[in-house]
């Protein structure tokens, strides 16, 4: 096979390839001994460089698997575990990534699969030594935890974000028996909290932690044992307590680390007021190498001061607990001058993100959440003026993620020409179907500015009334996309169509609700094998349609999950995704793999 | 959890009559879910989705699966934050016969019966059955009552919710065959 073929083809990550197939003809390009290789190699972190470096030629290919130390899997269908240990054996750390994502927003039924247990079981195998385990979006057991916990005698490091299946009993396993524990991270799992005794569980002898992060359970832990904790880890960096730490006692653990430089808050308001403000307020200004602060909850005027001491060097403010209003956040953010991210909630109102506009020159990601996203009467929120606010103030915006109840085609143009250098452009407007509410057209010609104005744009989410125009200038304009999450837009086929046939970079591709068909599945023959993954949802597929792509395409898994509702010809929700492992043998009853 | 998310597939544009699209509870069940007593999980997919016949506040248009596309964590967050906001809540307490102790429950976190009574029964550990005015909790061994500003036990239920949560002053969970002169059939 040609090197410059191979080369420009879309591998990423761990991947299909095939070692008998890179090319033997290596030595006349590979002077390098291996001892000069590896170590060189052994610099390389990004996983793209690593998956460019191995198609170079079987000795590079050799000299990177036995130099890479973290493997990050982006679809955990795509590969089996044992190609995996098979191919690289020297790995300390594993980032996994399993459900869709629309699980998120429960689109994906409950036992679908992503189970880390197989996984770990042939990783406890072939990397006794694993330090470290990422996990996205995986169902992981107490089992899973407790088998994690009793076999990597050198595990360090855990991070759980958005999985499900497991308990705090789970976590009892963890803080017990990992000895070496630096990082326990639990972000936004879907968690039987049976209460906040894990913590305790942690040995007298444990001082190994830098990060701890808690925020999202809600069973109150034992303050004693935290504060201990936190004391006899020196090296504590990173601190998100969860609401039931209050505020007395947020004072007493920020005394104990003053060199954290990320802190979650629990509940940042009392009712008996025991301690002056200004007690508070010193204690923020002595830790002085803070630079996110999150949490916050029910945080008012009187409160929310107390952090303005430590402001000024904060890069990263996540104010999406803290329901604000626009002259609380104005007033916080006259300190901010270095922030960089900064998420909120839309009680801030337009004016709220004038003052953003304002204060923050340095700001490149604006998050803003809806306070009442159900809530169809009576909205207020942000609306389009203070999209613009924000990016005449803040030139080096390049990721946003906007929920709004109102956009016009004009607004999102201004946005676009202030702020070329979108990376990250996910517009939310959430009413379905929602025209430019001024001129009543179709929010076509915003999403057009967009991606002619920002050659970088890797990540897009559209909203509001689309016509298939808006993905013909997609397909046309958006060179370097990489991730497009659709739902309730587009006319016809043409749609997806444009989008299948342009967009080079496309990796991953997420549809709900849109009147796509088979055909326009079928223009994409090619290109699948180049990207993650593809899910569609209550579009117009058949089994038919997707019958004749997977006999086409034998090295996708096309999935159809079988809704009890719908009629046996359509396929109601479709994931299809490039894979070296072929069909899933752990598949549920509902998920058939054609 | 339920696995359709109750779509048609349609053919049309986008923004059509929302009528069109039919409506599925779930999101509402999500909100519920926060307020329910704290061991519940703060995930979207449990048992209690299966509830997706549980009286509700009505939405004045139908709601979207999914949508807006809020995850459940952040969802979940937003609604335990404006149960807290209300002010300072409306705190019963509740006894059961043969508990040795007894409960405190915050009416003002409940939007009507239904989710009042999930509450007690997960709470309690014990199935309360459906309430009918004729003949109260048929079919269970429990029934709720409470005592009013008068000082009177009543039979959960029989007044609209709203004037439920202004006159109780405490609940009991009574046995059966106590409860029977409260309209409770055995």
């Amino acid at each position: 096979m040609d090197l410059n073929q191979k080369r420009t083809r879309m591998v990423d990550r761990v991947d299909s390839v095939d070692p008998d197939l890179v090319s033997p003809e290596s030595t006349p390009m590979c002077p390098f001994p291996d001892e000069v290789l590896e170590p060189v190699l052994s610099l390389i972190n990004s996983h793209k460089d690593r998956s460019s470096v191995s198609l170079v030629c079987k000795d590079w290919y050799n000299a990177e698997r036995w130099s890479r130390r973290h493997v990050f899997i982006g679809n955990c269908y795509s590969v089996s575990p044992e190609i995996v240990v098979g191919r690289f054996p020297k790995i300390r750390s594993v980032t996994l990534k399993g459900k869709p994502r629309f699980s998120d927003f429960n689109l994906v039924p409950e036992d679908w699969g992503a189970d880390v247990y197989p996984w770990l079981s042939v990783l406890a195998k072939a990397y006794p030594f694993l330090e470290e385990l990422r996990l996205k979006r995986m169902a992981v057991s107490d089992e899973s935890l407790e088998f994690l916990a009793m076999n990597f005698p050198e595990f360090k490091a855990l991070s759980l974000l958005s999985c499900d299946g497991f308990s705090t009993d789970g976590l009892k396993a963890i803080a017990t028996h990992c000895r070496n524990l630096a990082e326990l991270d639990i972000q936004e799992n879907g968690i039987d909290d049976l209460g906040g005794d894990w913590l305790s569980c942690f040995p007298e002898t444990l001082t190994t932690l830098q990060v701890l992060n808690f925020a999202s359970l809600n069973s109150e832990v034992n303050f004693n044992d935290l504060e201990k904790l936190v004391t006899r880890c020196k090296s504590l960096r990173v601190l998100k307590v969860n609401r039931t730490i209050n505020l007395d006692q947020l004072q007493k653990l920020l005394l104990r680390a003053p060199q954290l430089t990320e802190l979650g808050t629990g509940t940042f308001t009392q009712d008996l007021v025991t301690r002056p403000v200004a007690d508070l307020e010193a204690t923020f200004g002595s830790c002085k190498n803070l630079l996110t602060i999150s949490g916050l909850w029910d945080t008012n005027s009187l409160y929310l001061p107390v952090i303005y001491p430590a402001c000024a060097s904060l890069t990263f403010l996540n104010l999406s607990c803290a329901a604000l209003r626009s002259f609380e956040l104005a007033m916080l953010l006259i300190h901010c001058k270095s922030l960089r991210r900064l998420w909120v909630l839309d009680t801030v109102g337009d004016m709220g993100l004038e003052a953003v506009g304002s204060w923050c020159p340095l700001l490149e990601e604006l998050r803003v959440f809806p306070a009442d996203p159900f809530e169809q009467e009576n909205v207020a929120g942000v609306t389009e003026s203070g999209f613009v606010a924000v990016s005449r103030g803040c030139p080096k915006l390049h990721y946003v993620l906007y929920f709004c109840h109102q956009m016009t085609n004009a607004a999102v143009a201004t946005v676009v020409q202030n702020c070329p250098g979108f990376t990250h452009f996910r517009l939310c407007i959430m009413n379905l179907g929602q025209p430019d509410y001024v001129t009543n057209e179709p929010m076509d010609e915003a999403f057009g500015a967009v991606v002619r104005t920002c050659p970088n744009l890797q990540r897009l989410a559209v909203s509001g009334l689309l016509t298939d125009l808006t993905f013909e200038y997609i397909g046309k304009y958006a060179k370097n996309l990489e991730i497009l999450s659709v739902a309730f837009a587009g006319s016809s086929d043409l749609g997806l169509k444009y989008v299948l046939g342009g967009c080079p970079r496309l990796r991953k591709l997420e549809i709900r609700d849109c009147p796509f068909g088979n055909a326009a599945l079928l223009s994409g023959l090619t290109k699948y094998e180049s990207m993650r993954s593809l899910w569609m949802s209550a579009c117009n597929l058949t089994m038919n349609g997707c019958r004749v792509l997977a006999k086409e395409m034998p090295r996708l898994n096309v999935e159809v999950m079988k809704d009890e509702d719908s009629e046996d010809s359509q396929a109601h929700k479709v994931y299809i995704y490039r894979t070296v492992a072929g069909p899933r043998r752990d598949a549920p009853p509902f998920v058939l793999t054609l | 959890m339920n696995m359709e998310d109750g779509l048609n597939l349609t053919l049309g544009l986008p923004g059509r009559d929302e009528s069109d699209k039919e409506s599925c509870f779930k999101n509402n069940n999500n909100n519920k879910r926060s307020q329910l007593e704290m061991n519940d999980e703060s995930n979207g997919s449990s048992d209690h989705a299966k509830e997706v016949d549980m009286e509700n506040a009505p939405a004045t248009k139908s709601q979207v699966v999914g949508w807006p596309p809020v995850r459940n964590y952040r969802r979940n967050n937003i609604q335990a934050k404006k149960a807290s906001e209300t002010e300072s809540g409306m705190y019963v307490k509740v006894s059961m016969d043969g508990a040795p102790y007894l409960r405190k429950i915050d009416l003002k976190v409940y939007k009507g019966y239904p989710e009042l009574l999930k509450a007690l029964e997960n709470m309690f550990k014990l199935t309360i059955g459906v309430y009918s005015e004729r003949d109260g909790y048929k079919g269970s061994e429990f029934a709720p009552t409470y005592q009013d500003k008068d000082g009177d036990w009543m039979l959960v239920g029989d007044v609209p919710w709203e004037m439920f949560m202004l006159s109780c002053k405490r609940m009991r969970i009574m046995k059966g065959s106590e409860a029977k002169g409260l309209g409770y059939n055995v």
